[in-house]
């Protein structure tokens, strides 16, 4: 059985030696990550908006539509969630579209830890996975060990997946190590007791670091602890995910494979509403990271509505006509 | 698993019509001309497009006299309030007619649809937007006291950016009070005729704008015109030499914006990125057809490996083809001519020692292409170095220190544009100070304003065009009356 401490010993042996430092101080992560490239704020969004002027065509259209849809995490966050509302949810995952059994699933359900055990009962065996947002979500404001806890309850009540949220705080200030350090540990927190893990998402609240600098410091800063995927946001903070963010994250983790060889998923989450905008995204990442992250393993959508939409466009591809909103079920 | 096939999403060409035969707009009307009449073709297809008549120097008489009666009894005379509004309703109608500019533009140029569509056209109306402004506050622009207009301008335009050329020349000529006689490529005239188009649709006064079309013995005829009182030319430094010799010794005023090498500096703190989208976008934009582009890299050594290996991963995402596909980025060379100069060069730069690469994208199989091409190993004796080739063939040079990149920037006979890449703010400053080049851009490239003005140092020409100095080649002030 691992016990909860060594992927943490793992995780700093591993930075020591990607940082080429006998110790990892909080001024050795400064230093490397403050080292990494600047980013042009003009120069990320006009290539971010020349991307957007992709067309694709038909019968690609109809694979990027259900590919979008197999890289939802579909996502209730309320504080008003209840047992039935997320039942439904997974109803609604299980079935995306009742009216065509061709339509793909979507790659998770994401809920609040407490839900987990219903969203898991409520999914059986099926190949939909349940994440959970922990760590304090979505201020991340506690102590560690209630942090800690948050992530073990959800991965002992069944959770596949942990989004957690870093202390935006303590990036902000400069506390690079205490972030590392943090990360690391809800990384092992996710170990189940078969030696096992929870996929961990990094949630990075793009939002709130505001620059491109940050935003591609805290992607390597992520991926140096252990991350299993960067993610943009809560949801909670406006703005949440936009195609620049997403951008600067597809090169981090591009780059990072490069330095590595290990591959790093990314995850946009809140203000993608439209197929319009999934298959931008999948434009930018098939001229970003590449092809390889075309694929529900590498890359997600948090989204709940976005589901609607995909599947109204899917219906329109099959059967030449619009229906409308009343013809895809709502959840 | 399939994966995304962006092609092809074709603009439709329906939107404009193409007649079979053009004459020249002289006097407010479609007249015919008197020289042999040539074809104009589509360099993606090889397809003609059109015929288009070549004026004689009788032809440009006719157009330079009709210019000069409009001259002396409507433009110069009329308010600048007044000229505003004719400028004013001429940018309304290019913009309402973009479209059909777009798509006439990228099949007598062989420019992605998708550059001519939101690049050259409303960039050409915002010209027209900027300089109807400026025509009733001449007197503000500190030009110097009582600004006059000269009269008859001659202007000769270049076949890389057609209709922007036209609108950076007529917007400020027309103005300051003068009338024009214009002379478009003889590979790109049809969006200067279709202009014509909209001075008729815009109620321009008989005149005041005459287009003629035809190759250099047209421009030679426009050049010599004792009519004449400036030339305006923007094209190749051998014709801006030979242009400058005709007029030594006359009273004709003239600004020349002719070739560049530019320089785009890579420092090792430069966003890398942006920087590799801006070396993209400085020398593979409109296939490297444009004066100012950036076709020698500067980059400093420390960086110069991991630039050259993120540029060559991008280079392979370009798509090369059909200009009339909106997901294209390169389209096709101008016309074989200047395939067979471009070939010319990157053989030369072959012999000479340089390591050629380029994406090895596959090609359309008729029409003029040539792949996005990048040498390195490139010192500055090369001849690709020093050569313009105005193609999408980029040298790679590197340098240490920034002295040493602004020796290497400065060490041409061109000195239109130059590019730099780093963070530190201070060192574009001291950068732009140092370089001898008409434009600077920092952590950019290839980005045009109608209010910012440009133009060369040394051999890439003299005066400027754009903002208010662009005003100041097309009035007389003071004791110059």
């Amino acid at each position: 059985m691992s016990t909860a401490t060594e992927p943490s010993l793992d995780a700093t042996a591993r930075a020591r030696e990607i940082l080429g430092v006998s110790r990892l101080t909080n001024s050795a992560l400064t230093t490397w990550l403050h080292g990494l490239p600047g980013v042009d704020q003009v120069g990320a969004e006009a290539r971010a908006a020349g991307l957007s002027t992709r067309s694709i065509k038909a019968s690609s259209k109809a694979w990027a539509i259900d590919l979008a849809i197999s890289m939802i995490d579909l996502t209730t966050l309320e504080g008003a969630d209840t047992h039935g509302k997320v039942r439904s949810l997974c109803a609604k995952a299980l079935l995306p579209d009742p009216t065509d059994a061709t339509t793909p699933r979507p790659a998770a359900v994401c809920v609040y830890g407490d839900m987990v055990a219903t969203a898991r009962a409520a999914l059986g065996s099926a190949n939909v996975n349940v994440a959970a947002v922990a760590t304090a979500f979505p201020s991340g404001r506690a102590g560690l060990g209630v942090k800690l806890a948050d992530t073990r309850d959800a991965v002992a009540a069944g959770a596949d997946e942990i989004d957690m949220v870093i202390d935006r705080g303590a990036f902000l200030s400069g506390r690079y190590l205490q972030v590392f350090d943090e990360i690391a540990a809800v990384r092992s927190a996710c170990v189940r007791d078969d030696g096992t893990s929870a996929h961990l998402k990094v949630i990075m609240e793009t939002g709130e670091l505001v620059t491109y600098d940050n935003v591609r410091r805290a992607s390597w800063l992520a991926m140096l602890a252990g991350g299993d995927f960067i993610k943009t946001s809560t949801g909670k903070i406006s703005p949440a995910a936009t195609l620049p963010v997403t951008l600067v994250m597809l090169e981090a983790v591009r780059d990072w494979r490069e330095a590595t060889g290990e591959m790093v998923g990314v995850k946009p989450a809140g203000g993608i509403r439209t197929t319009k905008d999934a298959i931008r995204y999948l434009v930018t990442v098939n001229e970003t990271a590449g092809p390889d992250w075309l694929d529900p393993a590498w890359f997600r959508f948090g989204a709940s509505g976005l589901l609607g939409d995909l599947i109204m466009q899917r219906q329109k591809l099959t059967t030449g006509a619009y229906s409308g909103p009343d013809y895809v079920t709502i959840d | 698993m399939p994966t995304f096939e962006y092609a092809p999403a074709p603009e439709s060409r329906a939107v404009v019509d193409i007649a079979s035969s053009y004459g020249l707009f002289i006097g407010g009307r479609f007249v015919e001309g008197h020289g042999q009449a040539f074809k104009t073709v589509n360099p993606a297809t090889e397809e003609t497009l059109a015929e288009v008549a070549e004026a004689t120097a009788d032809d440009v008489d006719a157009a330079v006299r009709a210019a000069r009666t409009a001259y002396t009894r409507v433009w110069s005379r009329m308010s600048g309030a007044d000229r505003g509004k004719y400028l004013f309703r001429i940018a309304r109608i290019l913009q309402e007619r973009a479209r059909e500019f777009a798509v006439l533009e990228t099949l007598d140029n062989g420019k992605p649809i998708k550059e001519s569509r939101d690049v050259d056209i409303p960039l050409a109306a915002a010209h027209f937007f900027y300089h109807a402004g400026w025509a009733d506050k001449l007197e503000y622009a500190a030009l110097g006291t009582d600004p006059r207009p000269l009269g008859v301008v001659g202007q000769v335009i270049p076949w890389n950016f057609p209709m922007l050329m036209l609108a950076w020349k007529i917007a400020p000529a027309l103005a300051a009070g003068n009338t024009v006689v214009l002379k478009p490529a003889e590979t790109t005239p049809l969006t200067a005729l279709l202009f014509a188009d909209v001075l008729q649709q815009a109620d321009l006064p008989p005149g005041v704008v005459n287009i003629v079309t035809g190759a250099g013995t047209t421009g030679q005829a426009i050049v010599d015109h004792p009519g004449i009182d400036k030339l305006a030319f923007t094209g190749s430094t051998a014709v801006g030499k030979m242009i400058a010799r005709s007029i030594a010794g006359t009273r004709k005023r003239a600004t020349l914006e002719l070739g560049g090498k530019a320089a785009n500096i890579v420092f090792d703190d430069a966003p890398i990125d942006q920087a590799v989208e801006g070396i993209v976008n400085g020398i593979f934009f409109n296939q490297g057809h444009v004066c100012c582009a950036g076709s020698r890299l500067l980059v400093q050594e420390s960086v110069a490996e991991e630039v050259e290996a993120r540029l060559k991963r991008r280079l392979a995402t370009l798509r090369v083809g059909d200009p009339m596909d909106k997901n294209t980025d390169v389209g096709a060379i101008n016309s074989r001519r200047q395939l067979d100069r471009v070939s010319e060069l990157v053989a030369v730069g072959e012999k000479e020692g340089a390591t050629r690469w380029d994406t090895g994208c596959e090609l359309p199989g008729t029409g003029f292409w040539f792949r996005p091409t990048v040498f390195t190993g490139v010192s500055q004796a090369h001849t690709i170095a020093q050569e313009e080739i105005f193609g999408p063939v980029l040298s790679v040079l590197t340098f240490r220190t920034p002295a040493e990149a602004v020796a290497k920037a400065n060490n041409t006979p061109y000195g239109l544009s130059a590019g730099i890449w780093t963070e530190k703010g201070s060192r574009i400053l001291w950068m732009a100070d140092q370089l001898r080049a008409g434009v600077v851009w920092a952590n950019t490239f290839n980005r045009f304003d109608p209010t910012s003005p440009f133009g060369g140092y040394k051999e890439s020409g003299y005066g400027r065009e754009g903002g208010r100095h662009g005003l100041e080649g097309y009035v007389r002030t003071g004791a110059d009356q």
